[in-house]
């Protein structure tokens, strides 16, 4: 058995649109070990999302999956919908960013829960009821024994997103994909909810991917951060070694864009100009070039590979940031 | 036509804002009335020419109504809105028009406030013809001249339709609409929050950008807190319909006054692995109670790690702690603070620097 629970090697993710193939996820590799937990970062269409769906089979047919994904020693790629149901849940499962959307409107809370725990495992109504009061109460909802009877309405948007991870831990899974969980809420909820995930994740020995645009969150929460720019990976290190040592000028760019509390008001954001490149036209070069203020013609023509320049560093940069400058 | 060519900041109020007060009835099945939302609850502030306000709190602080109370839309139920002067909630028809016309607002979803049928142009017209403003060259003219203000080459965009936009895009056709009627006051409604980092910094920067060359003043909503400091002179927060404290946006930050406004700031995740986290006893517990049936006294009480009985019994009144800097608490977090026994009463509320101010 390997050291790590979810090894994603060469991955790509491919869709067809107006006859053109989009590929959003572009040679992706990273591990996740057990009890581990680690951020993946990007913006909208960086393929954090696409990428984390293919890890839990949930891409839609048109999409072409290639290259690895193994969950505790199976290769998920590739493997029949029968089979990934049973990954899905007690392997892997998955809080979304918005509860509203992820809860039926029309059930009441309790039976959303029993649903999860008996598609599972078989379980009495009432032993399946007992369970499900036990998971609200990890996750500390308060008045967990009310809050059953209630539907998704009668609840806020952190308890919803607190009745989501009960949900999720129904099954007891090894992982726990977290999309974008706090996005939605208001900034001490997303506290709260940050501290639960992260407590329960070290009371239930759970590995957890955090997929997140917020680097900050990242910061304060991973092991491991995993940043990523138009489908592919482009710098991956170990929290602090990134937040010490950013190599790659995307990166930099994120954090010196992040206004910050100790700043001066009206002091002017380093913003790069540009936006992210458009995915179906596929250029040879590394996709940052444009708006990289370090950018020479060695990077139109040739993408860097995403390589370990240092020991647990790896990043994808012909001409990577100094220690201590920003852009 | 742009360019309002005066100074900065006169300290002379724009708009001044006096125990403003909304609430929406609740109903029932069968129209039964069963409660009042009390949405904005006497609040009262300023907010000088050339400033920028930054407004915070959580969902259903009641920070969105308070600026659609500015605007008459609705109406409040209780209060004044002076703006230069001229209190808007008692003009009808014609003269609240005019006076609308020195006030836009930018909402967050451009996608949800631009007509997905129409061009960009045409939307960014449309102000200016519905407030038959020019002729129609004149008003090509101007949607040229705003849309270049905003960085967006008019050639090229023009004609697009919003779907055509990115997010950022057409949150700068929404910016150029607002500009379009060379307004004085522009109120952003969490206008950045759903961007993506790279190019929230670059809207941000426009903003400020704007508010320089235009001598614009901004009323600037949203829920990050590191945000609001850079674009904002001042800070205001909001919390359950109340302000529970405003002042100079580097001295609330450095010496937070409100234990509220110190759970906030403990709450931000910190982009530093290295920084220590915040101590425990600041941040805070649950979630704010129904504004239907606020708690008595202090509404932040029944999450506040420094309630007393005091605060259940008697509401704190907002009151000035430092220069510029008011909060509502019997028992704010700086040692520098009077005690509660020598508490003033603080009518003027809301960092009104210059009591003789003119109107």
């Amino acid at each position: 058995m390997s050291e790590s629970l979810l090894e994603v090697s060469d991955l790509r993710v491919d869709f067809r649109h107006d006859g053109r193939i989009v590929r959003a996820v572009d040679r992706l590799t990273y591990s996740v070990a057990r009890g581990q937990t680690v951020a993946v970062i990007g913006e909208s269409g960086s393929g954090k999302t696409v990428s984390s769906r293919a890890i839990m089979g949930l891409l839609p047919q048109t999409a072409k999956v290639t290259g690895s994904i193994r969950f505790d020693d199976v290769e998920m790629v590739g493997l029949p919908e029968k089979a990934m149901r049973g990954h899905r849940g007690c392997g892997v499962a998955m809080v979304f960013q918005d509860p509203t959307r992820s809860l039926n409107p029309t059930m009441r809370i309790g039976a959303q829960i029993r649903e999860a725990i008996q598609t599972h495992e078989k379980a009495s109504r009432g032993a399946a009821h007992d369970r499900a009061l036990e998971l609200l109460e990890l996750v500390r909802l308060p008045a967990a024994k009310e809050r059953l009877e209630q539907y998704p309405h009668q609840l806020s948007g952190g308890m919803r997103q607190r009745v989501m991870i009960a949900i999720a831990l129904a099954a007891s899974p090894k992982l726990l994909i977290a999309d974008e969980a706090t996005t939605a809420l208001d900034v001490t909820t997303q506290a709260q909810i940050m501290e639960l995930l992260r407590d329960l994740q070290q009371r239930l020995g759970m590995a957890l991917i955090m997929i997140s645009h917020d680097l900050g969150l990242a910061a304060s929460f991973a092991d491991e951060v995993v940043v990523m720019y138009a489908g592919r990976a482009v710098e991956r290190a170990p929290t602090r070694m990134l937040f010490s040592h950013v190599r790659m000028p995307y990166t930099r760019a994120l954090l010196d864009a992040i206004p910050r509390l100790e700043s001066a008001s009206h002091a002017p954001l380093a913003a790069v100009p540009g936006q992210p490149p458009n995915m179906a036209l596929r250029e040879p070069g590394c996709p940052f070039t444009p708006r990289c203020p370090n950018s020479t013609d060695q990077c139109r023509s040739h993408a860097p590979a995403f390589e370990e320049h240092e020991p647990g560093h790896l990043w994808a940069c012909w001409h990577p940031c100094a220690d201590g400058v920003r852009l | 036509m742009c360019g309002r060519g005066e100074a900065v900041s006169t300290g002379e109020p724009l708009l001044d804002v006096r125990n403003l007060v909304q609430e929406f009835e609740v109903r029932a099945q069968g129209g039964v009335r069963s409660g009042v939302v009390q949405a904005v609850s006497d609040v009262s502030f300023t907010l000088a020419k050339g400033e920028t306000l930054g407004l915070v709190g959580e969902t259903g602080s009641g920070k969105s109504t308070l600026a659609r109370a500015i605007l008459q839309a609705p109406r409040p139920k209780a209060g004044e809105v002076l703006f230069e002067g001229t209190d808007l909630v008692k003009l009808r028809g014609r003269e609240l028009l005019r006076a609308r016309r020195q006030m836009q607002m930018v909402f967050q979803d451009p996608f949800g406030s631009l007509d997905p049928k129409w061009s960009v142009a045409r939307i960014v017209e449309e102000p200016l013809t519905a407030f038959h403003t020019a002729a129609r060259a004149e008003r090509r003219r101007r949607v040229t001249e705003v849309l270049d203000r905003v960085g967006l080459d008019p050639e090229r965009y023009a004609g697009r339709r919003p779907r055509s936009l990115s997010g950022g895009q057409a949150q700068r056709v929404a910016i150029a609409r607002a500009l379009a009627l060379d307004p004085a006051l522009i109120i952003y409604d969490e206008a950045v929050s759903s961007l993506d980092v790279l190019i929230r910094a670059q809207v941000l920067n426009l903003l400020e950008r704007l508010r320089a060359e235009l001598s614009l003043t901004y009323l600037f909503i949203a829920h990050d807190l590191a945000l609001v400091k850079q674009v904002s002179d001042r800070v205001a927060v909001m919390y359950l319909g109340k302000l529970v404290e405003i002042g100079p946006a580097e001295s609330l930050y450095r010496e937070p006054l409100h234990p509220y406004t110190v759970a906030l700031l403990a709450s931000i995740p910190n982009p530093d692995p290295t920084a220590p986290r915040a101590p425990v006893t600041n941040t805070i517990t649950g979630e704010p109670p129904s504004p239907i049936d606020p708690p008595s006294g202090c509404r932040f009480r029944t999450r506040c790690p420094r309630a007393q009985d005091v605060c259940a019994a008697e509401e704190p009144r907002l009151r000035r702690l430092a220069d510029g800097h008011f909060a509502a608490c019997h028992f704010p977090v700086s040692e520098e603070a009077p005690a509660p026994a020598a508490r003033e009463p603080a009518r003027l509320a809301g960092g009104r620097h210059d009591a003789a101010a003119p109107d």
